[in-house]
């Protein structure tokens, strides 16, 4: 069966149908978390800590308890001892102690919003007066809570007994903050910036910033009579709630269920759990089934934001080329390790070939909220930096600057940091589709008028998916499967089954099922979903018609492999004129008849991801008396792999472009010195809305990824990479000032341009 | 949130006895400050009365001396929906068409604005340079007070226990005069102002002179406030560029703001001159388009 090189005869890939989910969502009638009603339903809200660092002395819980309606009270006292173990969530890990520290605080708080208690009461408003009646003796401590300053050896210590992991397994002499340093480095770089003939040397910062998405966390669960649990929530990963929550709860895996409702938005914030163990708890202690939401600053102070950043370059050229980086990065963890400062390390060179490199990288963690994922974690920050010190260098030498990142360009075969060889990509392509586009064709004219280019890199996931394609009587299809769907993969899953099988799109159903009615699944995220659990769903297709070609054989008596399957059509020919045929829609209708149901399935761990480049390109126009800057015009190129289902890879591209420009211009978490932020709402976050962006352009590259049958690559994260610098290099050219500190807001650029700071 | 009672008199007397009976009160003129304070706890209150059921709050007229009424729980829509009002207060548009979004000056009132007393609310300014009076009721009588006295610092104003704001009373404005009020927001909606400039500008007869001016800030003090030595430095000047740049100074020195997570002391007091110097400019092609 030839799978691959179908790109120009596909019946179902690359059209646009509708999503099987829209007319539920459009119409208001999907269900979420916050829509569960259950009988005897309770209500928890958590307590969370006023104070940036503070050792908690002693919690007292009394009087909330006697409170008429108040149903259970739990603290970190009504957790098991958790293990000292590692778990994977996907794009990042989680540590046991320090996850279940973080979802009721134990001995300190260590930012402000860190949970310390929760309470379950017969309603919200009884639920927060209750919490009032929480008493928290805090010894207060001074918080730290800027990446360098944490660095600093007389900074305050989140943990006495935290040591450094240095190179080579070694570890610190003394107690700190930086959780861990790593490095990558080939050739010789000191040796390569000695001999350049451009060096350009330059320290970035960014904020931490959060991803925003609409719907905030929540959970509902249920400790049932039997010991098993139920917890019903929002996720980007049921199967890892299910074992976060068996980890930290010591409770069998077997005996969770868990339920993922419809996601209003993740980027990777939605990976770690927050509340499930909680309302669990709760449950078990009232009886009765708990519902815990998050209000809008719960999830800016509790949940799982990025890094804000440090990051050092030193880059030389020698003849055009780079020919030396050393680079140091310093990333924000939050409260507990786990920053993605290694992806950042890895990714920053990776659209280019640069043989001499040394990239340090340091783990570090302050008095903010733990770090979670957020699409293509590490990468855009040390992009702002790399790519904003490439436009300069192209500058230095009168270089256009995609034709200077084409001249340096990596290609299959080129080395990453890491030494692995790439595989095909698409980056050349990436910057020949702007060069070619007519944005960048067009010209940038009037004053305070710039224009800027960058490109990112993401590795993308593989993992494990497992789905399971029951064929019905009339021909339809049931597709199980377990991945949270949060950008259209229902329908990106669904098109490849039915162009694997060669039915139509509208006879495949798919549904995400809850963990005990389907195989394990990774989470969705690594923009791993339309091309893993789409692997699994080819592997089920193709199951399926072994198993029709294997009915048939038997039949006509003929030998299996010279029965083949084309387009939904099953067929054996003698070759002297002797034709037979059957159909799919045949073989699902009389299958009850000819050895019973037909269900294909697959289980996988993912090989063969396809990394993915993007170039993107954007006007801006600068006020000068206000400091304001608009964009005018943003056009992004991507490698695709093979785009599925065009509209949603666009929109995949738009809304990270447009999360990419907030953060270039708006975002940030305002802590005061205290370490309390002062814009946890969505009217002083500022995060784009429409009437702050242009229609945004994108040009879809494809160069199949050969490591799937449809050649998928992952598409949600890489376009959150390069628009971070993209609008820096554009400002730059607007204003003649070079902006090296995230945001670059109004404040930042009035002050800077009318020297007000 | 805490438990409250809602009530909704239909008359003044009624309102008046309901905030006679010891308890808590606050007012509702639309509910979009005071419902989102109440929720998250930073005020508090036994009772809340609607005031939209009073006649006398829902009501605007424009009245034969060429004034204007408008009722303190009158929605912001109404205004800007309003043909008449538009054309010929297009100053109170500007503001009565950024506070909030469509939905919310849908409810949303500039009595609700004025009694909010927010430093950065957009109804102030505006109505400082239209020179507009608050009628103030209660039990035993009405008083007036001008805008610019009616703040007494972020979220307090001079109303007292009892009092019900009643209207805003906008004087007839002087002949070839126009205002404009703007703020500057980071983004294009869905902000508060970083700082914001009202002005009234008029010309004398022969329209090469400034007759009189009037100039607000907001967000750049505790309370909104009228900065007299901007006016003072354009009155009797041609209306050129240079003169709206003096002005521009004057608003700038005048300027007491606060750095926060919206802006800082040195951006606001710059934004102040520029956002001066545009309204000024604005309102001079509000003239010039009226003739």
């Amino acid at each position: 069966m030839t799978t691959t090189d179908r790109s120009t005869n596909y019946r179902i890939i690359g059209t646009r149908p509708v999503r099987p989910d829209g007319v539920e969502k459009v119409t208001g009638k999907a269900q979420y978390g916050a829509d569960i009603r259950l009988p005897g339903l309770l209500h928890g809200r958590v307590l969370r800590s006023p104070h940036a660092h503070a050792r908690i002395v002693a919690i007292d819980t009394s009087e909330a308890e006697k409170m008429p309606g108040v149903l259970a009270v739990v603290t970190h006292r009504d957790f098991p001892a958790a293990r000292d173990v590692v778990q994977e969530i996907g794009e990042s890990s989680v540590n046991a102690l320090e996850l279940s520290d973080n979802v009721l605080a134990s001995r300190k708080a260590l930012y402000r919003g860190h949970a310390v208690a929760a309470v379950a009461a017969t309603s919200v408003h009884l639920a927060e007066e209750a919490l009032t009646k929480i008493r928290v003796e805090y010894q207060v401590l001074p918080p730290v809570l800027d990446v360098r300053d944490a660095m600093r050896e007389d900074a305050p210590l989140l943990s006495e007994t935290r040591f450094t992991k240095e190179l080579g397994g070694a570890r610190s002499e003394k107690p700190s903050n930086i959780a861990s340093h790593l490095r990558f480095q080939g050739g010789n770089p000191d040796a390569a910036l000695e001999e350049a003939d451009v060096v350009i040397e330059r320290e970035y910062r960014t904020k931490m910033v959060h991803q925003g998405y609409i719907e905030p966390h929540n959970s509902t669960a249920t400790w049932n009579a039997d010991g098993t649990i139920t917890i019903w929530t929002s996720t980007q990963g049921a199967f890892s709630v299910r074992a976060q929550v068996a980890e930290i709860l010591r409770h069998p895996i077997s005996s969770i269920r868990v339920i993922p409702m419809e996601i209003g938005g993740g980027f990777g914030g939605k990976l770690p759990i927050y509340l499930d163990p909680v309302a669990a708890l709760l449950s078990k202690k009232s009886g009765r089934p708990v519902k815990v939401l998050m209000n809008r600053t719960d999830v800016f102070e509790g949940s799982g934001p990025t890094s804000g950043t440090w990051v050092k370059v030193k880059l030389g050229l020698k003849d055009g080329k780079i020919s030396g980086v050393k680079a140091e990065l310093a990333y924000e963890a939050g409260a507990y390790p786990g920053s993605p400062v290694g992806a950042g390390s890895m990714t920053m060179l990776a659209p280019y070939v640069i043989d001499n490199f040394q990239i340090d990288g340091y783990d570090v963690v302050l008095n903010k909220p733990k770090v979670a994922a957020y699409r293509a974690p590490g990468s855009p920050a040390a992009a702002f930096a790399f790519e904003q010190a490439l436009d300069e260098a192209a500058r230095a030498i009168g270089a256009d600057p995609l034709q200077f990142r084409l001249d340096n360009s990596a290609r299959e075969g080129s080395r990453m940091v890491t030494g692995a060889p790439l595989a095909k990509v698409g980056h050349e392509e990436c910057v020949q589709a702007i060069l070619d586009s007519p944005h960048y064709k067009s010209p940038i004219e009037g004053p305070y008028r710039g224009r800027g280019v960058a490109s990112g890199y993401w590795f993308n996931g593989g993992m494990q998916s497992s789905v399971v394609a029951a064929v019905n009587p009339d021909g339809t299809v049931n597709l199980i499967e377990g991945s949270t769907d949060i950008g259209g993969t229902r329908a990106s899953l669904a098109m490849q089954l039915a162009e694997t099988l060669g039915i139509r799109y509208e006879d495949i159903h798919a549904t995400v099922v809850d963990t005990d009615s389907v195989g394990h699944n990774d989470v969705t995220g690594g923009s791993r979903t339309t091309f893993a659990s789409g692997m699994a769903v080819y592997q089920a297709g193709m199951d399926i018609r072994q198993q029709m070609c294997e009915r048939a054989a038997r039949e006509w008596n003929v030998p299996v492999d010279k029965v083949e399957y084309e387009d939904g059509r099953i067929t054996w020919t003698d070759g002297e004129g002797t034709f037979k045929e059957t159909s799919f829609a045949e073989q699902a209708r009389t299958a009850a008849q000819k050895g019973g149901p037909i269900v294909g399935k697959a289980s996988l761990s993912a090989r063969g991801v396809g990394g993915a480049y993007s170039t993107h390109v954007v006007d801006v126009e600068v006020d000068p008396d206000t400091g304001k800057v608009t964009i005018l015009r943003y056009t992004a190129a991507q490698d695709v792999g093979t785009a599925i289902h065009p509209s949603y890879v666009e929109g995949q591209i738009q809304g990270a472009v447009a999360q990419g420009v907030g953060w270039a211009l708006n975002e940030e978490y305002y802590f005061d010195d205290e370490g309390r932020m002062l814009n946890s709402s969505f009217l002083d976050y500022r995060m784009p809305t429409s009437l702050d962006l242009p229609m945004i352009d994108t040009i879809l590259v494809e160069v199949p990824n050969p490591g799937h049958p449809y050649g998928v690559r992952g598409v949600g994260e890489v376009p959150i990479v390069p628009p971070l610098a993209a609008v820096a290099n554009a400002i730059a050219d607007a204003t003649g000032r070079r902006f090296t500190e995230l945001p670059i807001s109004p404040r930042r650029v009035v002050e800077e341009l009318h020297g007000l700071a | 949130m805490e438990a409250f009672e809602y009530l909704a008199p239909s008359s003044l007397a009624e309102a008046f006895t309901a905030l006679g009976n010891g308890k808590r009160s606050m007012m509702l003129a639309g509910g979009t400050d005071v419902i989102v304070q109440l929720r998250e706890n930073r005020r508090h209150c036994d009772q809340l009365i609607d005031l939209k059921h009073i006649p006398e709050l829902m009501s605007v007229d424009i009245r034969s001396d060429g004034g204007l009424d408008i009722g303190a729980a009158v929605p912001l829509a109404d205004l800007y929906n309003n043909r008449e009002i538009a054309r010929r207060w297009p100053g109170l548009v500007d503001s009565a068409s950024i506070i909030g979004g469509t939905a919310i000056q849908s409810r949303a009132s500039f009595g609700g604005n004025l009694c909010n007393a927010s430093p950065a609310a957009d109804s102030s300014p505006s109505l400082m340079v239209h020179d507009a009076r608050l009628v103030v009721a209660s039990a035993s009588g009405t008083r007036e007070v001008p805008v610019e006295a009616f703040f007494a610092g972020p979220g307090r104003s001079v109303l007292q226990p009892g009092e019900i704001l009643l209207r805003i009373s906008i004087p007839p404005q002087p002949a070839r005069s126009a205002v404009f009020y703007h703020r500057f927001i980071p983004r294009n909606e869905m902000d508060i102002a970083v700082a914001s400039a009202g002005v009234r500008l008029a010309l004398d007869e022969s329209g090469e002179r400034i007759a009189s001016a009037r100039v607000a800030l907001g967000a750049v003090g505790p309370t909104p406030m009228m900065v007299a030595a901007a006016a003072e430095a354009v009155t009797g000047q041609a209306p050129t560029s240079e003169t709206f740049a003096k002005a521009g100074e004057a608003a700038a020195a005048a300027a007491q703001p606060i750095t926060d997570m919206r802006g800082s002391m040195a951006q606001r007091k710059h934004l102040a001159s520029v956002l001066t110097v545009r309204a000024f400019e604005r309102a001079l092609q509000r003239i010039r388009e009226a003739r």
